[in-house]
């Protein structure tokens, strides 16, 4: 059963149990990267574009290798390379894209908004790899599934997400979906990082999304904790006075891990900062799931691909 | 030139507290009578039954984008959506490129509003060289040229010392000093404005404490200047607070708000997915700021509508939500948005409404209109309260159709535009073609 929309623009307008949908197929294409031979039919003679604008090493070749597992034809544009260079408009970049009839356009961009304007005009579905400080669903969607396979669950855990949430699409997207699956999200970092109000426009029917008053309180009794990589032009912008003071007051250590549950999972979404928002012995220790995240990462864009891209 | 007779309507004219049945006669572009039933043989007649005839509308605020962004909209195309919109006179904003900061920019856009022949066309001087905030401009010159104001719209003129200077200076040349208030250091750079919804959308936010903080600043400086000084675009309750503060102490300080910020919030960036004809500036608010700009609107704290008309061609409109420019066009939709929105919907009557777009609007940057008495240039807008419109930014004179409001259904609208004692819209029949 294919998804009953288009385009994946973000999670915020995902239903539980389209999530759901999505996580189980995923599980299913899970045991397909585990074969000798890596591949199935089920894209075969489909075309998909990723339409990079932004620099991304991870999700780039993340979403390259799903579809080709799938046998799909996958190209990568990254902006260096194309027409944005010379002038060309987004608009004008998408419906030349379209012109040539791929069955999905994926698509990262540093402007908040962008896959929308795209999914406007095109037929094809779009897939949101990230825009802007906006959404990131497919990262959402593979910690979800990375956490349902350690807990078995979301309903009722405590998921702390720590660092610069302001300019986190990882954060925004993760609230939104972590919270309609019932977790208790918790959001912390500098104040001077955080979009206070966001938690007003999330309603979720059963968890909850809250700023937490420090650190440690997003931390304490968590079941799991996010790290966010903090970007160095944040401490030019002001944001924060230094590396070192933030990896203090804001990093996770072995000491403030302690403070969640014995059994706490530690995430991050990559590229990790060692020894600025995680040290490395807690990064390489046994709560850290990071690798676990790359690997479903696949699974989950398979997933997206097939059920957007796929069916009939 | 011909004689006019407007008859069978409703005067209402709030200089002369004047609201009953008359007819008027214009002949040589002057008003040359004002009765209950006038007859003049061989008169060119408008018949007003059921409307309302009022002094023209003026708008404080508009970009006409010429020289230098005549893609956008030229002086003539602006004239003429100001007079499809029912305004008989519009004040040009000086971020044009050049910046009208000298007197031969300023005749420039004098003789080619003359030549347009449609609406009056008064400039608006910058404030400083090239609007960059440093050094002030050739204000006395550009006076003399005919500016009505100064300001350096689009940009606030960050140095309060610079500021200070300026509302002095232009004390000595009679001008107002139209303030785009935006404290600098608050804003470096911005999509909307800063709340829940640019939270939820990952777009910079503006704080409405940027628009609070110069409003204020420049309130204590036009005490210390006594510099008469008229707020643009004003949009956060905050903002209507202060002046409201400052008119009780008596000073000359007057605001505008745009119908754009009486009818739309920033829940509105989010319910049309990033449109970029949400994005402007200031930036629409949240409910609450919308709310104090109505309560203004009523009380009296606002002087005036204006558009903030600001036309982009639907190429730039095209871009990504933080790449496009901020603005959007006001002159053909101001009337039924204000009709609909504030008359109809009980917030102010229909002489308060003319106080807004025409009584006061003359008053703050003292033009010789805004009133229909005998010897008076015959600038009249008439309006009809109970017209239902559909707006259709494909049908819009305006060179740019960069609107929110497309497609919606407004009730009120202008009926007929008379500029010196020409019937300039709707235009004769053989215009049509």
């Amino acid at each position: 059963m294919p998804l009953n929309r288009k385009d994946l623009l973000g999670t915020a307008e995902l239903s539980a149990e389209e999530v759901n949908l999505i996580l189980d197929t995923a599980e299913t294409f899970r045991d397909v990267n585990r074969r000798r031979i890596k591949k199935v039919p089920t894209l075969r003679g489909k075309t998909i574009i990723n339409l990079f604008f932004e620099a991304s090493t991870r999700t780039r070749t993340s979403f390259e290798i799903a579809a080709k597992r799938l046998s799909a034809d996958a190209i990568n544009i990254s902006a260096s390379t194309s027409s944005v260079v010379k002038g060309e408009t987004l608009v004008d970049t998408a419906l030349n894209l379209q012109a040539m009839a791929p069955d999905a356009i994926v698509i990262r961009h540093s402007s908040s908004g962008a896959p929308h304007r795209i999914a406007r005009i095109v037929s094809a579905a779009v897939i949101n790899a990230g825009d802007g400080a906006h959404e990131h669903p497919t990262q959402a969607l593979l910690d979800a599934l990375t956490i349902r396979q350690r807990k078995g669950r979301l309903a009722g855990l405590k998921v702390a997400i720590v660092g610069d949430i302001l300019h986190s699409r990882v954060a925004r997207s993760n609230a939104h979906l972590l919270s309609k699956l019932g977790a208790h999200v918790h959001l912390a970092g500098p104040r001077t990082l955080l979009p206070l109000g966001f938690e007003r426009q999330v309603a979720p029917a059963e968890g909850s999304v809250t700023f937490a008053e420090s650190i440690n309180d997003a931390i304490g009794g968590a079941d799991v904790v996010m790290m966010l990589r903090i970007q160095l032009e944040r401490q030019s912008g002001g944001f924060f006075p230094s590396l070192r003071e933030y990896s203090i007051h804001y990093g996770l250590n072995r000491r403030r891990l302690a403070l969640a549950k014995d059994d706490a999972i530690v995430l991050h979404p990559g590229p990790v900062n060692r020894g600025v928002e995680i040290d490395s012995d807690v990064a390489d220790g046994a709560s850290s799931l990071i690798l676990d995240q790359v690997n479903n990462g696949v699974a989950v864009r398979m997933a997206i691909l097939y059920l957007l891209a796929g069916g009939e | 030139m011909g004689t006019l007779i407007i008859r069978h309507g409703t005067v209402i004219d709030p200089a002369r507290g004047l609201e009953a049945h008359r007819d008027l006669l214009i002949k040589d572009g002057r008003i040359a009578a004002i009765e209950e039933k006038i007859e003049a043989e061989g008169a060119e007649v408008f018949d007003a039954s059921g409307l309302v005839i009022a002094p023209g509308f003026i708008d404080l605020h508009v970009h006409f984008r010429e020289p230098g962004f005549e893609y956008k909209e030229t002086i003539e195309t602006g004239a003429r959506a100001a007079v499809a919109g029912g305004f008989t006179s519009v004040c040009c904003m000086p971020n044009t490129q050049p910046v009208n900061d000298n007197s031969s920019v300023t005749n420039f856009i004098v003789e080619r509003g003359r030549a347009a022949g449609l609406a009056n066309v008064y400039p608006v001087g910058a404030i400083t060289h090239g609007s960059k905030g440093e050094q002030l401009a050739e204000i006395g010159e550009m006076k003399a040229a005919g500016i009505v104001a100064i300001s350096d719209d689009g940009r606030a003129v960050c140095d309060a010392g610079i500021m200070r200077r300026a509302m002095e200076y232009a004390r000595d040349f009679d001008l107002p000093v139209a303030d785009h208030c935006e404290d600098c250091c608050l804003s470096p750079g911005w999509d909307m404005h800063e709340g829940e919804y640019s939270a939820l959308l990952g777009l910079k936010g503006l704080s409405g404490a940027a628009e609070d903080l110069q409003v204020a600043r420049d309130i204590q400086l036009a005490e210390v200047t006594g510099a008469r000084v008229h707020i643009a675009h004003i949009s956060t309750a905050r903002s209507i607070a202060f002046v409201r503060e400052a008119k009780r102490r008596g000073l000359a300080v007057t605001c505008e708000v745009t119908p754009h910020h009486f009818t739309l919030t920033d829940a509105e960036v989010y319910r049309r997915g990033y449109d970029t004809n949400t994005k402007m500036a200031p930036p629409l608010r949240p409910q609450s700021d919308l709310e104090a700009v109505i309560e203004g609107l009523r009380d009296g704290t606002i002087d005036a509508i204006a558009t903030d008309h600001a036309p982009h061609h639907a190429n730039e409109k095209m871009l990504e939500f933080d790449r496009a420019p901020n603005g959007i066009v006001g002159l053909e939709t101001a009337i039924p948005l204000a009709l609909d929105r504030l008359v109809h919907r009980g917030v102010v009557t229909l002489r308060r409404l003319v106080e807004l777009l025409a009584t006061n609007p003359a008053r703050i940057f003292k033009l010789d209109r805004g009133i229909l008495e005998v010897g008076a240039a015959a600038d009249v807008t008439v309006i009809d309260p109970g017209r239902v419109v559909k707006v259709d930014a494909s049908q819009f004179q305006s060179r740019s159709r960069n609107t929110p409001f497309d497609g919606w259904e407004l009730k009120g609208a202008a009926a007929a535009t008379v500029v010196g004692g020409r019937l300039v819209w709707p235009p004769p029949l053989k215009e049509h073609g």
